[in-house]
């Protein structure tokens, strides 16, 4: 990466992206079933916006958080809005499967 | 300015998709988005390869921001609609781009891709062919840009307004949490600074706040309406969208984007630093 890259979110793959040393990483992952266009937006323990990735064809969506406890909040068409908590720790991954 | 002069809503676009003299411009940094679909007649413009100069960090100088409106069909008459994803992030940053060279006749899509996908709106995939023009731009008009000594100069005497997250702003996260974080720099923040992240000003949606919630934001959390303003993120395209609202919805004189911003400031050497929160 270099510090010009944008902040916009990478493609959100199924597998993590070639490169990311797990040790140093909380990351937030899941797949959204049931829902056509949708978003992924992370909340922290506030409920403020720490980031917003478009949910992938196959619906996968990543964050790399820092340790601790968030929301995930899934925004799809129609105005449907679906939150589901979670807890990212160091060096694991934090799986979810959201249906709405 | 006001909101009424710089922003249209999906159905002014709707309306105006075959008006001559509207030219709809994407702006993503993901460029697939584009080519998966875009809104019809919409040209791309990608933030990174089309708005920055490819050797030094800078944008892309006078001549070449002629050379790439000319290429994409724009003339200096037409009224110009941006939007794109991240909450129009890239979009707002551009639309400050436009105004930096001088052309005023520019407007955002108020929420950007994002609400048009999620009201199923049409999208796309064939890329409109528009004769090329003889665009000429302005000199940057510096009155909107921030360089960094104007930054340090400006602890404790301006509104210094930090639009990253709270993790960012307090040294938690060096990047957004979408990213990996994996940079050099220092975390913190310009001491004096509020912390008003970007996403306070918007709506799920993506779309903006009323004008009275805006002003209530900024005003409580510190913001002195009556002082110049320097507003700044990690590289620059989260604060051109608070920009966007202190200088193009609420009508604020004295507002500059610091571009440069957090992966500047937080590299050089000898600057103060705080962490955690305002103070």
């Amino acid at each position: 990466m270099t510090t010009t890259q944008g902040c916009a979110a990478p493609e959100q793959t199924v597998a993590l992206p070639a490169g990311i040393d797990l040790a140093t990483q909380a990351v937030i992952q899941g797949v959204v079933t049931g829902a056509g266009t949708a978003y992924a937006r992370l909340l922290d323990q506030s409920g403020e916006f720490t980031g917003e990735v478009v949910v992938s064809d196959e619906g996968v969506f990543r964050f790399f958080a820092a340790p601790g406890l968030w929301t995930v909040r899934i925004i799809a068409a129609g105005g449907v809005t679906k939150d589901v908590s979670v807890e990212a720790k160091l060096g694991e991954v934090a799986q979810l499967t959201v249906s709405v | 300015m006001s909101r009424s002069d710089v922003l249209v809503d999906a159905d002014w676009v709707e309306a105006n998709l075959d008006t001559p003299g509207v030219v709809l411009v994407e702006v993503d940094e993901d460029t697939s988005a584009y080519a998966k679909g875009h809104i019809r007649g919409a040209v791309k413009i990608d933030w990174k390869q089309d708005l920055q100069d490819p050797v030094r960090r800078d944008f892309v100088d006078r001549q070449g921001f002629e050379s790439l409106l000319s290429a994409r069909g724009i003339g200096n008459d037409d009224t110009v609609v941006l939007y794109g994803g991240n909450n129009n992030w890239f979009a707002a940053y551009a639309y400050w781009y436009f105004r930096l060279y001088g052309h005023d006749n520019v407007k955002l899509l108020d929420g950007g891709r994002k609400k048009w996908e999620l009201e199923s709106r049409e999208l796309v995939t064939e890329v409109p062919q528009r004769p090329a023009t003889s665009y000429t731009a302005s000199e940057q008009d510096l009155s909107l840009r921030a360089f960094r000594d104007e930054v340090v100069a400006a602890i404790g005497k301006q509104n210094l307004v930090d639009v990253r997250s709270p993790d960012e702003f307090t040294g938690k996260l060096l990047a957004p949490a979408h990213l990996p974080q994996e940079q050099a720099q220092r975390a913190g923040h310009v001491p004096t600074a509020r912390n008003i992240p970007w996403s306070k000003s918007a709506n799920d949606d993506g779309t903006f706040r009323a004008d009275d919630e805006l002003k209530e934001l900024y005003g409580e959390a510190g913001v002195d309406f009556a002082k110049d303003t320097i507003a700044y993120c990690r590289i620059g395209e989260r604060s051109a969208h608070t920009w966007f609202v202190l200088h193009e919805i609420l009508g604020q004189a004295n507002v500059k984007n610091y571009d440069g911003s957090w992966t500047e400031y937080g590299s050089l050497v000898g600057v103060p630093v705080e962490l955690g929160e305002a103070r």
